[in-house]
């Protein structure tokens, strides 16, 4: 299991994971789950265009990234931002979906960029896994206080002079960093299992937000690594142990939130 | 005048057998996701949506590993998606997007262990494209008559669920004084949304579903004044959308030689690009009808 080329592997998820669970945290805070399920979603076409032209693939990623953050965000700003998001979503998987069309294998790719190729990690991905990553997580922490101030108070954000729009955009800029990393190893549809669930969890367990933020990072970590043990072992796909594993922490946060309820309620 | 016809209309379209059943089932997932997508909209559910239509797919992949009808998959499964986010339900919007998109990555999660069972244990290579991007020109003549019953019942659902939608949409505290049970319509309607994503789910593909229910949906309210004009007026652009994506695909085979280029393609294309003229429709509406209130 941490034979040589496992060893990648384990690097390059234990670094995608680091960065979900913080950028997660802010998606759990803002309430931006649909933005954090069509970001990983926009990057599929980048991903197929490297599969059919042959060429960089996190470059690709990056680009339609790009591509996804403008459009939800133009878009949204005429009409219902939901609608946008949903459309542009479907917009960039068409897209990927013909380039991939186009391809010899199909569905092979389909299923790989979708639910992830955890034992494809080559030892050259590690550099720009790593630089990408520290990006996304220096301007999460960077951005740490008006990125919880707008999410908690938009009045008191207004008055200290931090701009929501402005913050909502860089805020999806981190979420489409974090995503594109995210895409080789876990795939464009579970990307978004690590990102929410273990930063819900974290809330449930604690009301401050710097040790939530830690925590989620842990929980992160936690749930990758047993994905990718239980998937070393079982030969199932990581990101089916992914999913359920997001969605166990986050039951396991909301019993302790009524657990603790109940436990207040019986005192007095 | 007929060179031009065969330009746009490649020769054998209309004597097609897989493009016939490809119009039909099409047709009938357009017409569903138009009813059933307007009050989606209206209520803000987009993303309810999306994840029931993604949700569905594990029910698909796991309706090829054990041989039944896909249909009775997505169905079952989107059923169990829109039961599973009553119960764990929340009031607030951001509780409820947060519970939404821990049930969708659940059910994301059991998609890619049927699809990878799938590959293993049966010869189904093509499994997860056609679960998740559709595969209209392959579905079987007999599916036909299921589809078409299936979207009989979800219309009638949804003429029936008008009028307290309606009232629940616009004021949920007047409805729930007339007596109109808020939590057993939202339930019902999200029943009446698994046919609809499972409709669209095996036309143009469980992650795709999507643009049909809200596409047309979200540019009929741009442009309409009344819920129900809106429904006739997605029901027209999801039945462009998916006869013109039919059509251009059919062409697509001599473009590009060996490789025809995806219906769901074409159809997204289509209705992201009404979505843009119903934008700037509707803001030109507005403007008119200010003016006119003004002047």
């Amino acid at each position: 299991m941490f034979s040589g080329f496992m060893i990648n592997t384990w690097v390059v998820a234990s670094i995608v994971a680091a960065t979900a669970g913080l950028v997660g945290f802010f998606v759990v805070v803002r309430g931006a789950s649909f933005a954090a399920h069509a970001l990983p979603l926009s990057t599929f076409p980048g991903a197929a265009a490297a599969a059919l032209l042959g060429v960089n693939e996190i470059g690709g990623l990056i680009v339609f990234a790009g591509f996804g953050v403008i459009g939800i965000h133009l878009l949204g700003r005429r009409g219902r931002p939901e609608v946008a998001t949903a459309l542009i979503l479907v917009l960039l998987l068409a897209l990927g979906t013909l380039f991939l069309s186009q391809t010899r294998e199909y569905s092979q790719s389909v299923y790989a960029l979708l639910f992830g190729q955890v034992l494809g990690v080559g030892a050259a991905d590690i550099g720009p896994v790593a630089v990408i990553s520290v990006l996304a997580a220096a301007a999460t922490l960077v951005l740490f206080r008006p990125l919880l101030l707008s999410s908690m108070s938009s009045e008191l954000a207004h008055a200290r002079g931090v701009s929501d729009r402005r913050i909502d955009l860089g805020f999806l800029a981190i979420l489409a960093l974090a995503s594109s990393v995210a895409l080789p190893v876990v795939g464009a549809l579970l990307a978004f299992s690590l990102t929410v669930g273990p930063a819900s969890a974290a809330r449930g367990l604690t009301d401050r937000p710097a040790v939530a933020a830690a925590l989620s990072v842990a929980i992160s970590l936690v749930t990758i690594w047993g994905a990718i043990a239980l998937s070393y072992v079982t030969d199932w796909p990581v990101g089916s142990f992914v999913g359920v594993g997001g969605a166990i922490a986050y039951g396991i946060g909301r019993f302790r939130v009524r657990f603790r309820r109940m436990c207040s309620a019986i005192e007095a | 005048m007929s060179a031009g016809l065969v330009m746009v209309i490649a020769p054998g379209f209309f004597t097609n057998g897989p493009v016939h059943v490809a119009i039909a089932i099409g047709g009938s997932a357009a017409l569903v996701s138009a009813a059933v997508g307007v009050f989606i909209v209206m209520r803000g559910q987009s993303f309810a949506g999306h994840a029931l239509a993604d949700i569905s797919s594990a029910g698909g992949s796991a309706a090829v590993l054990f041989g039944i009808r896909p249909l009775f998959g997505f169905l079952a499964m989107a059923a169990l998606g829109a039961g599973g986010m009553e119960i764990i339900g929340a009031r607030r919007v951001r509780e409820r997007d947060l519970v939404t998109g821990i049930v969708l990555g659940a059910g994301l999660g059991l998609t890619a262990l049927f699809l990878y069972l799938d590959v293993t244990s049966t010869s189904a290579t093509g499994a997860a494209a056609s679960v998740m991007f559709g595969s209209m020109f392959a579905i079987p003549p007999s599916t036909i008559p299921l589809v078409i019953g299936v979207g009989i019942i979800a219309l009638l659902a949804s003429g029936l669920l008008y009028r307290p939608l309606l009232l629940i949409s616009l004021d949920p505290d007047l409805a729930a004084s007339r007596g109109v049970s808020v939590r057993w319509i939202g339930l019902l309607h999200l029943l009446a949304l698994a046919l609809a994503v499972s409709l669209s789910a095996m036309t143009i593909g469980a992650i795709l579903a999507t643009a049909l229910l809200i596409g047309p949906a979200a540019s009929a309210l741009h442009v309409a004044r009344r819920p129900g004009s809106a429904i006739l007026i997605a029901a027209l652009i999801g039945l462009i959308a998916t006869w013109g994506g039919i059509l251009l695909a059919y062409d697509s085979f001599t473009w590009t030689p060996g490789h025809g280029w995806p219906v769901s393609f074409f159809v997204v294309v289509i209705i992201f690009a009404f979505y843009l003229v119903a934008v700037s429709a509707g803001r030109a509406l507005a403007r008119d009808r200010a003016v006119r209130a003004g002047g």
